[in-house]
This record gives C-alpha cells, sequence and structure tokens, in this order.
C-alpha cells in the first residue's frame, strides 16, 4: 500500500514525512534532537518516560514525541520554554526516585540518564526524595548480570527486550504505583530464573539498573602480579566493535590496535579466540558428517537430527530451559571460548612449560553469557577452571582507558603464538550466518575435495540480518569415503535472537520442518550484536558491525579453517584426530534440563 | 479448599486457554483461599502458556490479588482520605490491640490478617472496612471490636 505523505513545521521548519512516522522522527529529518529514553530503535513504542514531550500549537497536553504519529498541518515545538520547563521537572521526578550516586556508579559516563541530568541542570531538590523511602534490592548473584533496582527509571526497555527479541520474558513489570519495579518471577535472583544471560536487556538498559558483572580489578590484579602468566583471547566480533567504544565510528576494524592495547596492558600472551573458532569448524564438522552417516548409513534411529550449533552459550541456556526434549540435537562441542580455555591450560601449558597453578585465562567477549558459561561446573577440563575471567568489549574498552592508552595512535600488532593463528571462516563466527558459511566451506571440501561452489568463498545465502534463513547445498561427485552423501543436499536453517530460534525450534518440534543443520545465535546480528558489545547497539549499527565482519573475512590469506596451520599442527601433535579421545576429554561437553521459569 | 486444577480446568472451558482466562483463575484461587502460592503462579504460568514473570507481574499489579500467605479472614481498612479524616486510624490501632498484630500482619491460627485499601467507594459512610468480600461501614472502634468477636465466634 503506498504511503502518503504528510507535511507539517517543527521549529516554523517545514518538513515532509512519510504517514505513520513519529514527531520524533520528523524532528530528526530536521537534525533536531528530542531526548529519549524509553525509546529505543530496535524495541517497540512505550511511552512512559515522557522525557521528550514537545509542544503542539493549539493543543494543551503536551505530546510524547516518540509515541506520537505525525498529522497534517502540525506545529511542533521541540524546545520551547514550556517544554524546557516540563522535560526539567519530568527528569527531576525520575531523580526523584532515583539513588543518584553517579560516582561511584558502573555506568557513570556512560549513562542516558545522567547525560540527561547534565544537559538539563536540574535542581535535585524540587521533589521529596522517595528513595530514602523504599528498600530496593541489589541483585548480584549472577556472574554476569547485575540488577540494581534503585537505579531503574521503569522505562521497560529491559522487559520489551526480553519478550520481543528474546521471547524470554524472564523480566515483567510487577507492583504499582511507588512500588513499581522490574521483576522476575517471585523476584527471584536473576540467577534462579529463566534468564539466559544474554545482556541484551543490559545493552539497552539507559541506566546503571543492569549492568554487566565486571571483572577488571580481577584482571588487573592478574596482569600486574609478576608471578602469574596471563593468557587472554580475543572473540570474532571485539575486533569490529571496540573501536566504537574508543571514539571511533561503527565499522572500524581494529584488530592490530586491540592487540597491541592488550599487550600493553600487560597480557604475557594475546591470542585469538579465532583460532579455537577454527577448532570448533573442525570438531563440529566431524560431528555433523558422523551423524550423518550414522542416520544414513547404519540407519540409527537414536541419532538426533538436525543438529544445531553450540556455541552461543545464551542458545545453551534457553534451550536448556525451553526444549529440554531437543537437548540431544545441540552439538556436543564446547564453544570456542572454552575449547581455547582447557587448550590453554593443557596443550599450550605444556608447550610453554607453564605450572597451570600459575596461569590466569582470561577471555575478551562481545557477551555476557560467557560470563555464566565460563563458570559452569562442566568447564573445568584441565583440573582448573579453564577460563578465569571473562570480560565484555566494554569492559576492555574501560580497561583501555584506565590503562592511559590513546587508542587510535596505536601500532597494528600481531597475535602472540602459539594459538594465535586464524582463517577468516573463523572470524565470520561474529555474524549470523558465519558458524553455518565456515562450517560449509570445511565439510564441503571434506566430503568433496572441492571448494564449496560460490564465488570467492562468500556463501551469500546465509548472509544477512533476516530473522531465518535456509540454505540447501547438492552435495555431489564426493570422495570414495563418503559415497553415502552422493547426491545429497544438505538442509540448513539459520536463526538469530532468541524470538527466531523459538519460532524455528517449533517449527521443528511440529515437524513442520525438516533441516540437517542449524546455526542459532543468542543475539541480534548474531556475536556482532552481543549483548557485551558497545552501547548504543542498533539496526545500522549492526549492519556497519556485518559489514566489517566480512571485510575482515576478505582480507585474511586463509579463509578456511581446516588450512590453518596450526590447527593441522595441534592435531597431529596434540588431539590426534577430530572427535578422538583427547578431543572429547577437552572439548566437548553435556547439557542439564533446567526449569521452565 | 478446592485443588486449584479445578479452578484452572473450569476458568479455561469458560474462557479459553489463553490470555484472557488469567485474571478469572487467579480471582478464583483468591476466593477459594485468600492467596496464590508460588507453585501455583507457576502451574497457571505453564497452563496457559505464558511467562511466569509476567504471570507474577500480573498479580502483584492487583491489590486483591495477594501472592503472599494471608488468613482465612482478610480485613481491609479503607486508607483513602475521607476514611482517613473520619478516622480509619482509630480503627487499626483497636484493630491491631484487638488482634494482636500489626498492619500486614496475620494471627499465629492463620485467622485474620490486617491490611489497607485504597477508596472501596463508601467514602459517604467512612470510615470502612472489608472482611473478604463483606463491606462494614460507619465504623466506631466498638463497632469494629464486635465485628471482629463475631469472626472469632465463627
Ligand atoms: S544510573 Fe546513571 S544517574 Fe544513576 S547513579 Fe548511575 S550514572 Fe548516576
Ligand atoms: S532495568 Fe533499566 S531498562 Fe529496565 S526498566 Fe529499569 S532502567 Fe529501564
Ligand atoms: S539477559 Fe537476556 S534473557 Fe536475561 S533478562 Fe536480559 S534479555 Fe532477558
Ligand atoms: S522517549 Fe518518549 S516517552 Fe519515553
Ligand atoms: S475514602 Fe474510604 S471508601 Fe472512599
Amino acid at each position: 500500500m503506498a504511503k502518503y505523505e504528510v507535511n507539517l513545521k517543527i521549529n516554523n521548519i517545514p518538513v515532509t514525512v512519510e504517514e505513520g512516522s513519529t514527531i520524533l522522527d520528523a524532528a530528526k529529518k530536521l537534525n533536531f534532537r528530542v531526548p529519549t529514553l524509553c525509546q529505543h530503535p530496535d524495541l517497540c513504542v512505550a511511552g512512559n518516560c515522557r522525557v521528550c514531550v514537545v509542544e503542539q500549537k493549539g493543543a494543551k497536553a503536551l505530546p510524547a514525541a516518540c509515541a506520537t504519529p505525525v498529522s497534517e498541518g502540525m506545529e511542533i515545538f521541540t524546545n520551547s520554554q514550556k517544554v524546557r520547563t516540563a522535560r526539567t521537572h519530568i527528569i527531576e521526578l525520575l531523580l526523584s526516585e532515583h539513588n543518584s550516586e553517579c560516582t561511584s556508579c558502573y555506568k557513570n559516563g556512560k549513562c542516558e540518564l545522567q547525560a540527561l541530568a547534565n544537559e538539563y541542570r536540574v535542581n535535585e531538590n524540587l521533589f521529596i526524595k522517595l528513595v530514602d523511602k523504599n528498600t530496593y534490592t541489589i541483585d548480584n548473584f549472577s556472574p554476569a548480570i547485575i540488577k540494581d533496582d534503585s537505579k531503574c527509571i521503569r522505562c521497560q526497555r529491559c522487559v520489551r527486550t526480553c519478550a520481543s527479541m528474546q521471547f524470554v520474558s524472564a523480566l515483567a513489570v510487577s507492583h504499582k504505583g511507588d512500588k513499581q519495579k522490574i521483576s522476575t518471577f517471585f523476584d527471584k535472583s536473576m540467577n534462579d530464573v529463566v534468564c539466559t544471560n544474554c545482556g541484551q536487556c543490559v545493552n539497552r538498559c539507559p541506566t546503571g539498573a543492569l549492568v554487566e558483572k565486571n571483572y577488571i580489578d580481577q584482571v588487573w590484579d592478574a596482569v600486574n602480579n609478576p608471578k602469574i602468566h596471563v593468557v587472554v583471547q580475543t572473540a570474532p566480533s571485539v575486533r569490529i566493535g571496540l573501536g566504537e567504544d574508543l571514539g571511533l565510528e561503527p565499522g572500524n576494524r581494529v584488530t592490530g590496535k586491540m592487540v597491541s592495547a592488550l599487550k600493553r596492558i600487560g597480557f604475557d600472551s594475546v591470542l585469538d579466540t579465532d583460532f579455537s573458532a577454527d577448532l570448533t569448524i573442525m570438531e563440529e564438522g566431524t560431528e555433523l558428517l558422523t551423524r550423518l552417516k550414522k542416520a544414513l548409513v547404519d540407519k540409527d534411529e537414536t541419532v538426533a537430527l538436525p543438529m544445531t550449533t553450540s556455541c552461543s552459550p545464551g542458545w545453551i541456556k534457553f534451550i536448556e530451559h525451553k526444549y529440554p526434549s531437543l537437548l540431544p540435537n545441540v552439538s556436543t562441542c564446547k564453544s570456542p571460548q572454552q575449547m581455547f580455555g582447557a587448550l590453554a591450560k593443557t596443550f599450550y601449558a605444556q608447550k610453554k612449560g607453564l605450572k597451570v597453578e600459575n596461569m590466569i585465562s582470561v577471555s575478551i567477549m562481545p557477551c555476557t553469557a560467557k560470563k555464566y558459561e565460563a563458570d559452569r561446573p562442566e568447564m573445568r577440563s584441565s583440573g582448573f577452571k579453564d577460563v578465569d575471567y571473562v570480560l565484555t568489549t566494554r569492559e576492555l574498552a574501560m580497561m583501555i582507558r584506565q590503562a592511559g592508552i590513546c587508542f587510535e595512535d596505536l601500532p597494528n600488532e600481531k597475535y602472540d603464538s602459539i594459538m594465535g593463528e586464524s582463517s577468516g571462516a573463523a572470524v565470520i563466527f561474529g555474524a549470523t550466518g558465519g558458524v553455518m558459511e565456515a562450517a560449509l566451506r570445511t565439510a564441503y571440501e571434506i566430503v568433496t575435495g572441492r571448494e564449496v561452489p560460490f564465488a570467492n568463498l562468500d556463501i551469500v545465502p546465509v548472509r544477512g540480518f533476516e530473522g531465518i534463513k535456509e540454505a540447501k547445498v547438492l552435495i555431489k561427485d564426493v570422495l570414495p569415503e563418503w559415497g553415502f552423501l552422493e547426491g545429497a543436499e544438505l538442509s540448513c536453517a539459520i536463526a538469530h535472537g532468541l524470538a527466531n530460534a523459538n519460532k524455528l525450534m517449533a517449527a521443528v518440534v511440529s515437524g513442520e520442518v525438516n533441516y540437517h543443520f542449524i546455526e542459532i545465535m543468542a543475539c541480534p546480528g548474531g556475536c556482532l550484536g552481543g549483548g557485551g558489545q558497545p552501547i548504543p547497539t542498533s539496526p545500522e549499527i549492526r549492519a556497519k558491525r556485518m559489514e566489517a565482519i566480512y571485510e575482515e573475512d576478505a582480507n585474511m590469506a586463509i579463509r578456511k579453517s581446516h588450512e590453518n596451520p596450526e590447527i593441522t599442527a595441534i592435531y597431529a601433535e596434540f588431539l590426534g584426530k577430530p572427535n578422538g579421545h583427547k578431543s572429547h576429554e577437552l572439548l566437548h561437553t553435556h547439557y542439564v534440563k533446567r526449569k521452565g521459569y | 479448599m478446592t485443588d486449584v486444577n479445578v479452578i484452572i480446568n473450569e476458568k479455561i472451558e469458560k474462557f479459553g486457554k489463553e490470555r484472557q482466562a488469567l485474571m478469572p483463575i487467579l480471582q478464583g484461587i483468591v476466593a477459594d483461599k485468600n492467596y496464590i502460592t508460588e507453585d501455583e503462579l507457576l502451574l497457571v504460568a505453564e497452563t496457559l502458556d505464558l511467562s511466569a514473570a509476567d504471570v507474577y507481574g500480573t498479580a502483584t499489579f492487583y491489590t486483591f490479588l495477594d501472592v503472599v500467605p494471608r488468613g482465612k479472614y482478610v480485613i481491609r481498612v479503607c486508607k483513602t482520605i475521607s476514611c482517613h479524616m473520619a478516622g480509619k486510624d482509630q480503627i487499626i490501632d483497636t484493630l491491631e490491640k484487638t488482634l494482636s498484630i500489626k498492619l500486614g500482619e496475620t494471627t499465629t491460627d492463620k485467622k485474620f490478617t490486617l491490611l489497607q485499601a485504597n477508596c472501596m467507594g463508601w467514602c459517604h459512610k467512612g470510615p470502612v472496612m472489608l472482611i473478604n468480600d463483606e463491606v462494614y461501614p460507619e465504623l466506631t472502634p466498638e463497632k469494629a471490636i464486635a465485628i471482629i468477636a463475631e469472626y472469632i465466634a465463627k
């Protein structure tokens, strides 16, 4: 249906926008900034914070710009005295219920409420302070997320995120009036409920009410301790996100500068999760081919297909809660982070002659769920915690600032060895469809002896932001040992964001769809849109990060996981063969059924 | 007390297995025994395929849907302005003394819970209290004591 155009004036300047646009959209088009708190480009309209109020000529009440559609002939003033006074009062009212302790707040300097208070120069004493009268809880039981109700402005971005993007609804609005708050089921700890630790709510919370649990001090202690050998691994999408938190535009690839910064901070060895992403492809690809063989040749009916990926710990916790009957379908491969951790404290330690008790392994992740994953009791294959501390992209940015490093001026440096080598297939793990593409590049070649039949190895059908993607690959002229796959059509699906994952799983359960292999990433866009990535994250920013990831891949000398020389070497020297005995011990895991709330 | 499953099924038959059955189910459970337990809320959420947090949020929004244990008789004294001016504080004082509990508490024999509520629309006849579904207007401390005595005798 054709959209009609609507003409209106904002601050006396005429503007034409599509019907259905909001006053906020129209103001943006003219580059007038209207402050917002509850509004977020990823979420539906809530209209509850009111800081976006504007004046409409002829109307008595001040409409909320984010929630009011434009109409023909409308005359809007975004910054009249009436508007400014109202906004100041609204901010003051929010602050009257807010535990303002900015100097000791984790969000200090990165808080949308603080920024507004700064801009409007509020006088805090106008309204009775309710904070002193209420009691608030701080929930810090989760290894990943801290929820501090005294900092919550009840904008409900988190509630909308968890419901619409993630289909988890771990958080809801409870109680009312001055007692209204954001609650889990029966106000249990985030650690005891269905929350997947994906951190999407953390990424959208405008204040310090939902933040990651940070391990910055612990990591500083480790790097400053001369007796401890600290290894650090960096996930694929950190290198394309980090710059944003250090003053660069979205879409900047900062791999070399990031490595430099980590060395300057004092890590003893700066290594790459991309190495273990390549390893994941070897293990997961072999697992898939084995399952297919069992199903097609041995006619083993107990084989669980489709097989789903297991790199995303938010997805793992989701399926453990919501579809426990499908747990056998999940690949037993640990995530690249945990494969890396297990090898760092075994293979790496042996090669470098290190005592494991004198090692600390740190990972930099775009993810908050990885903090939870590292804490799982299964993740101690080395006999120690395989990954001691997980920092988000944001925490690393904070450490770089604390270290007094001028990021933009850093030289590009290379990863250390061993476990620092990687392929383009590994870096695309950071984008939705990337694991699928990397797996196909390798599996197809193992089976047929030829490269995947896509120009430049770019498997375009699995790329992009569509919620659920499908791809079919015809396998023909196979090598003799893979005869059973001759003429088979490998059917794959990809979902990102747990709401899409849920749709796909519901279809799998109902038998409506029939796939062999499914890739799931808990976060919208995949890791590039992870809960631990720089704030803000929006559809445009995700698109820029995705471009950067594929650029990074295209620029790599090696584009296929099985061609990474360190991968061939580790199998020859240490692991034996993919899915072999040693791999099972160190690189594979199991899952647990969890309760439904 | 009726089995919750019976209440849930009865309401589902009438209102469907969708969200619109939520309020009737919650009200049904409260009508039966004055409060809803954690397990019951969970059962409701699972049956209607709703998020448990969401069901908890709905239940806690309404003053009359309690999710903490309540006595057999829930007393709610109006705290809004007309009743306040008509002397609701005295009534609360009297009830606290008579029952030996404070506002928000339940007697040890689990018979009475004493709470406040907002305006009940009886402003012209305040102060007013509600015992379960029964309204008691134009209270005086003496009247309040007499009413409680009746309930104790029940
Ligand atoms: S949440 Fe924002 S305004 Fe509140 S204390 Fe923290 S930094 Fe300050
Ligand atoms: S926790 Fe954060 S996102 Fe959620 S309502 Fe409170 S302030 Fe908003
Ligand atoms: S971390 Fe993810 S699953 Fe948990 S409450 Fe936030 S959005 Fe929901
Ligand atoms: S941003 Fe418009 S009401 Fe909150
Ligand atoms: S003020 Fe008490 S009933 Fe209205």
